[in-house]
Parts: structure tokens; sequence; C-alpha cells
């Protein structure tokens, strides 16, 4: 069941080809995690498909429609999810709010309504995002004045808010505890039994852990793809990207 | 008249209002340039530059020409001094962040528009020009001293475009322009060149003021035509870019005269804001150089 | 801000509402008429906080609203014989229009060119005031003939410039405003107005059309402004190119930036502060501008959150 098809997707900035011709195939339900070393053009990948970044050529499909051209609100609507690499929350707005902004925009998509649901149906809803993420004591709280790694999590409920298909997180896991990395790593396969993950990731033994599939891309271009396992034993991704 | 002359008469008005404004708009541009912030107390310096332009030249009665002369330089060393003022009390405290600067630009505004109203009162004061005789066509006179204005503000525009271009100190405010932090490390007192360039260009203004002055009688009230034709001006020009900043002010205040003699001033000055507002959204963020926040 | 109990802001703005119902019976004779223009120019202020303070978008060319409401009732009540009611709503039409026009335009642009290209808007709006004196009569203005103003009623009548009718239509337009204002902020729409305000491209990606949003809070609040303008002509008579000019949008600015941009009382107490500091001091000076000019620069020195919105930051978390 494929859920995502990038057909020779290429990005130029200038001179430089961020991304070069990369043909990217995405199952439903599945975790990919993309790897590779710095300016490989991870980042640059994922923004088009989530549409911050036009492509310079090639095309983008979500479930066999094809949404190239697709503004980015619109693309969210159809269950492309991008959470930031840079925490980008709300940082002047409660929790509840940050995660309410999303709840309610996901409500009156799912009701086809111009108006969210009333107060309490919406409160229901965020909280019990942000008691999936394991924040529920912090509903009130300012989002500034959580510590990193809760703002990560916050981040990460306001996608779930959004009701994704497809979650991309963008180094997640970048800057967090060791105990957080392990709890993170169970919310990820919690949530990938509902929608598909893509995760630019740095942090291997999280990779190898959680991974279902990972592709690795070097100067814009895809270098090797397969399980965990397969890629770990990729004599030439041992050689691009762990230096041995 | 018949039109031939009407066009010349026209002309003639338009090229005087065209030199003006090119040192006003200049100084206005010159600041967004080097210190990307928008004075919108501006035309308060052509006002104030006018006003004492008064004040000086009532000081020697009888003696026009060597008032003139005075009130050249006393005027821009008062308002530059102001400027200076307004800069290390204000504008620096703010650091400089666009949208507060824009607010306390239009405090300054009204706080100099209010000081001189209170110190020189409502009304309207003329001064005499510095040479009287007339320039003689077939069809009509015309006041020389409109051509001393003319002669004036290009030599004016000349020396300034000169000491951007040629000198040291144009060249510590083209680094400090090109990027403030390097500037600062290379060590240029970034600090002084802002107070400098500030002081610059409320001094063109108040020049352009006192030039004006013995055409169009100083008032309390007279400094917000020159600042939204500086407006116009500058954003037709490309803010910050001098040479499109001069070149702007000729078809504006080209167009100007001629649209005033033919028609209405108020209509060519609706043309014209219309027109650069609508320049403004065409070019997006583009004539400012800044992204979207 | 969990929103557990809005009970609490119901409270206070029914308060305030209230005691300025209460005050009137009260109020010697000068401060009632100050107190209904006050009321008119606080609405005015409340709509251009629900751009400056809830969106984060800083106009200079309010007055145009203001104008269009003004000339939009101000010229079909004198011109063509209006009633008071069709003229408030033709105000309110041509506000709306306006701000529609404006905004698809005005919205392109971002940050210091929306600043100006609203000031450039808003000076055309004033010259087309001044070109078109034959029937505006410019800066001269006119004045709507208490005859015009005449409101029946069933059998019974008012007039609109009869103080106590004067005094309570300004409290009813100010109530419809604030309330609005507050309803506005407390609901879904008003929680992405402030989102766009913090972080306009983060909204983008929670699937928000952000320009649609903006578009959204200039056009309510320049017909709000526009409503004010309207009120203002049918209380108060006179119809001026004073309102249109630049004077008149930096006034809403200043007064939301003193009372506090992004609270829904601030408008209220900035309005009311400034009219009475004004009215303190023109009696020492003609240049009360001066103030004006002086409250600016102090404003955005030390004090750019205004007074409510440094009482909730220090004092009252809740305030709306």
């Amino acid at each position: 069941m494929t859920l995502l098809v990038t057909s020779e997707l290429s990005r130029r900035f200038g001179g430089l080809n961020a991304v070069d011709q990369v043909s990217l195939v995405l199952d439903r339900g599945e975790i990919r995690a993309i790897i590779g070393p710095n300016g490989a053009g991870k980042t640059t990948l994922v923004s088009m498909i989530c549409g911050r970044i036009a492509p310079s050529s090639g095309g983008i499909a979500f479930e066999d429609q094809d949404i190239t051209g697709m503004r980015p609100w619109h693309r969210v609507r159809h269950g492309i999810v991008y959470t930031f690499q840079i925490t980008s929350i709300f940082g002047n707005l409660s929790c509840f709010d940050n995660v309410a902004l999303a709840a309610q925009r996901s409500d009156t998509w799912a009701t086809g309504r111009w108006w969210p649901r009333g107060h309490g149906h919406l409160a229901e809803t965020v909280l019990a995002v942000l008691n999936r993420v394991g924040l529920s004591g912090r509903a009130a709280a300012r989002a500034s004045t959580l510590s990193y790694g809760h703002q990560r999590l916050l981040e990460v409920a306001i996608g779930l808010a959004l009701k994704p298909k497809l979650l991309i997180l963008d180094e997640p896991t970048q800057g967090l505890a060791e105990d957080e990395i392990v709890s993170f790593c169970a919310l990820t396969r919690d949530i990938a039994r509902e929608a598909t993950v893509l995760l630019i990731e740095h942090n291997m033994p999280v990779v190898m852990e959680i991974a279902d599939r990972v592709t690795v891309m070097e100067n814009g271009r895809i270098l090797a793809e397969g399980s965990p396992a397969e890629i770990r034993a990729d004599a030439q991704v041992q050689k691009a990207y762990f230096g041995t | 008249m018949s039109f031939g002359p009407h066009l010349l008469l026209a002309l003639l008005e338009g090229t005087v209002t065209a030199f003006v404004l090119a040192l006003t708009a200049l100084g206005l541009s010159l600041v967004f340039g080097v210190m990307r912030i928008v004075n919108v107390a501006h035309g308060e310096f052509f006002m104030l530059g006018a006003v004492l332009a008064w004040a000086f030249s009532s000081l020697v009665p009888g003696m026009p020409a060597l008032g003139f002369l005075l009130a050249l330089v006393g005027s821009a060393l008062v308002v530059g001094t102001v400027a200076i003022a307004a800069d290390r009390l204000i504008l620096r405290r703010l650091n400089y962040a666009p949208e507060a600067t824009i607010v306390a630009t239009i405090g300054l505004l009204y706080i100099i528009q209010q000081v001189v109203l209170t110190v020189y009162g409502p009304n309207a004061h003329p001064v005499v020009p510095p040479i009287n005789f007339r320039v003689v066509f077939p069809w009509f006179g015309y006041s020389g001293y409109k051509l001393v204005v003319i002669g004036a503000s290009a030599a004016l525009l000349g020396a300034t475009w000169y000491t951007l271009t040629r000198t040291r100190l144009g060249l510590i405010m083209r680094a400090t322009q090109f990027d403030r932090e390097t500037a600062q490390s290379f060590g240029i007192p970034v600090d002084r060149v802002y107070s400098a360039v500030f002081a610059l260009g409320a001094m063109l203004a108040a020049v352009a003021g006192v030039l004006i002055v013995p055409i169009q009688q100083a008032h309390y009230l007279m400094g917000l035509d020159p600042l939204l034709l500086s407006f116009i001006v500058v954003i037709l020009g490309g803010l910050g870019n001098l040479r499109g900043t001069v070149m702007a002010a000729f078809v504006i205040g080209l167009s100007d005269g001629v649209i005033s003699v033919f028609f209405s001033a108020t209509l060519a000055k609706i043309i014209a804001t219309l027109f650069v507002a609508l320049v403004l959204v065409v070019r997006r963020e583009g004539l400012f150089g800044e992204k979207a926040r | 801000m969990t929103g557990a109990t809005p009970r609490r802001d119901w409270l206070l703005h029914l308060a305030v509402i209230a005691l300025l119902f209460g005050v009137q019976f009260v109020l010697p004779a000068y401060h009632y008429s100050n107190v209904s223009k006050i009321m008119v120019m606080a609405s005015f202020a409340i709509g251009y906080n629900i751009l400056i303070g809830y969106t984060g978008l800083l106009s200079l060319g309010h007055a145009m609203f203001f104008a269009a409401g003004l000339y939009g009732a101000g010229l079909t009540v004198h011109h063509l014989g209006f009633d008071p009611l069709s003229g408030f709503l033709a105000g309110l039409l041509a506000a709306l229009c306006l701000s529609v026009a404006i905004g698809l335009v005005a919205l392109r642009t971002a940050g210091v060119s929306f600043m100006i290209v609203t000031l450039m808007f808003a000076q055309a709006g004033y010259l087309l005031t001044l070109y078109f004196g034959e029937f505006t009569r410019g800066d001269e203005g006119f004045v709507l003939k208490e005859n015009l103003l005449r409101v029946v009623v069933g059998d019974t009548g008012f007039n609109l410039i009869d103080p106590a009718a004067r005094y309570n239509l300004a409290l009813l337009l100010f109530t419809v405003c604030l309330l609005g204002s507050l309803v506005l902020v407390r609901s879904a729409v008003g929680r992405v107005l402030i989102a766009v305000r913090e972080n306009e491209q983060r909204t983008a990606m929670l699937g928000y059309n952000a320009f649609l949003y903006k578009l959204l809070a200039l056009v309510i609040s320049g017909t709000m402004s526009g409503a004010a303008g309207a009120t203002y002509a049918l209380l108060f008579t006179y119809v001026g190119a004073t309102f249109a000019a630049i004077q008149y949008s930096i006034l809403p600015l200043l007064w939301v930036l003193l009372g506090g941009a992004g609270t829904t009382l601030g408008p209220l107490l900035g309005t009311l502060l400034m009219f009475y500091l004004v009215d303190v001091s023109s009696g020492q000076t003609s240049s009360y501008m001066l103030l004006v000019g002086a409250a600016l620069i102090i404003l955005v020195l030390w004090a750019p959150k205004g007074i409510l919105g440094t009482l909730r930051e220090k004092r009252i978390p809740w305030l709306p």
C-alpha cells in the first residue's frame, strides 16, 4: 500500500543541487528513517514533501493524487504534517492553546464545518493528545517555560492533533536526554500504529531500533535503501556515512 | 498665455520642485540605506530648517544675502545637533527595531512640530530672497532666486555624491550599510556612523528647507508634504538606492509640476500616492529588502 | 489560558459596561459629553487593536476606515436625505468595502512595507476628501442639520444629539465593539489570529491560510473603525477632512499602545487617559499634540506593552 511517491524530485539553490532526482516510495504504516551527513539534502527533501519549498523539477504524489503544486496548508489538510527541526512552538501561548490551534483545525476538516465543535469537545481532544505525549499536567503552562525536551514533545503533540496520515519528524531526538529518547521511541512506535512516520535522524541507535526501513542520502541523492540490518551491512554506506 | 509658454513654466516649476525634493529624499534614502530605519520625522527636519532660516535671517535685517548664508550654516548645524540627540536618546535605545523606530519617529514628528508652534507661533513667516532679479522671458518673468535654488541644490547633490563615493567617510558608511557586524569587527565605530548618517540625512532635509523658504513661507505644518513626497520618491527609486532616489525625484517633481499647472495639485498628489502604494504592493518586500516577519 | 473559566472575563467586561451605564446619572454635563465621545473613540481603538494587538499588523492608515464610516453616514444623510439608521448602515458598508479592497492589496506586503502602504492609501483617501470638496467641503467640513437626526419610534421619537440619547447610543456602540472583540479573541478564530501574530509561517504549517485570517482581521478592524466613524458623524454632527488626516491614524495607535495592545480593555483605558490628559493640558498650552508625541516616545522606550499589558504580565495573567 503506497502512501507517498516522489518522482525524480530535484531542488537547486543557485548552482547547488540540494536534492537531485530523488525517487522515494513510502508505504502506509511504516516508520521510515532518512539518514545522511549534514548537507545531504534531507531537510530540503522533506520541506518539498510538506510544501515549504517548491521543487525545481519532479513531482510528488500522495495517496495517488498529484500534490506537487499544492499550498502547504492544503497538504496539512490532506494529512501531511511536519514538525520542525528547530522547535517552533508558540512560546507565548499555553500548551493547551498550542495544541488547540491544531486540534480545532482538524476538527473543522472532520466535520466539514466552518467552526469547530464546542469548547468542551475541543478541550477533550486537546487534553487527550497532551496526555498521549505525557504533558497532561502542563496544559496551562506557557510553552516557553517548558524544558527543551518537553517543548519537543509539545511539537509532536501539535503534529498529532492535526491527525496526520504522514508525520514528518525532523531530528526529533536532538538535544534530548537518554531517558527522554527511550520514551520518545515508544511514542513514535505508538504513533506508527495509525500514521506513517518519516523521520530524519542522526542518532543511529534510535534509527536501528525503531525504523522499518532506512533511506541513506548523500549529496542530494539516495545512496542506499533497505532494512536497518541491510543498511548496517552495506559497505558503501559504511564508507560514506559511518566513515569506516 | 498659450500652451508652449505654459508648459515651459510648468517644467521650470517642476525642476525647482525636483531639485529640492531630491535633496530631501536623498536624506531619507541615506538613513534607510545605512540604518535600515524609516524616519517619519524627516519632514519635520525640513520644516525646522525652514523656520530656523527665518529666525537666523531676521537676526540680520536688511542684509538678505548674509542672512541667507547664516541660515544655511546655522540651520544645518542646529538640525544636525537635534538629529544626533534623537539618535542617541531614542533610536539607539530601541536598537533600531523597525516598528518601534517608526512609532518613535512619529512621536518625534509631533514633538518637533509642536515645539516650533509654541516657540514661533502658528503664522507663516516670509523670508526675503538673498538676491533679487527676474529672468525675463518673452511671455513671463521668472524669479532669479529659483535658479539659485536649482544651482545650490545641484551643488549639494554633487557634494553628497562625492562624499559617499570618493571619500573615506563614504566608504565607512557603505561598509556599515553592507554588514553591520563585520564593520564593527573591523573597528568601525558603528554607533558613531549611525549618528553621523542620521544627522547628515536630517541636514540635507534642513538645507532643502532653507532653500525653499524664500519661495514658500516658513510654517510649522509645512513638513508633511515633503515627507510624503520623499516617501514616494524613495520608494519609487528603490529604498537606499541613491541614484534611483535622485532620478525618481525628477520624475515626480516634473510630473507634479505639469499636472499641478494643467490640472490640480491635489490630483497630482493622489495619483502619485496611489501609484506608489501599488508599486510597493506589486514588488512585495522587494523594495524594502526584508522578508516577511 | 486553558479557557476553563471564561466567566471571570465576562464579569469584568460586563462590570465595565455597567459602570459606564451607571455614571451617566452622576456625571456633570461637561464630562457627560466627553465620555460619550470617549466611548465612540474607544470603539475606534478597539477596532484598531484587533489588527495591531491580536494579529500583529501595524497599520498607519486607520483614519481612512474611520473616515469611510464618517463620510458614508454624513454624506448620505446630508445630501441624500437618508434617515440616521440607513446613514449608519451606509457608513458601515463603505468601511466594509474599503477594508476588503485595501486588505486584498496591502496585505501582500508585510512589516515596514505594510505600514508605509497603509499610510499612503490613507493619505490618498484624505486627498480625495479634499478633491471632492464640492460635496465634503474639505477641511472646513459640514454639520448635519438637527432635523435630519430625528429618529421616530412608534408614536414618540428622539433626537440623536439629545445628550441622553447620544450617551446611550455611544454606549451601545461601545458595548457591541467591546463584547465583540472579547468573543473574537476568545474564539477559535481569535486563537488563530494570535498564532499569526506570534509566528505566521508556523501557523501556515498547521493548515491555516494566514492571508485569509489577516484579511478577516483587517476587515473586522476596518469595519469596526468605520462603525465608530459613522456613529461619530451622527451623534456629534460634524463631518470634516481632519478625521481622514494622518493624525487620526496615529491617535488610535497611541490609545492602544497606552492602554495595552492585545488587551480587550486597553483601548478604552488608553482613550480615556489620553483624552483627559489632553483636556487638562489644553488649559496650559495650545500644542496638545506635543503630549501625543512625548507619550508615543515614552511608551516605545519604557512601556511597550502599555498599562494593561504590563499589568497582565506582572499581576493578572488571566486578563484577556
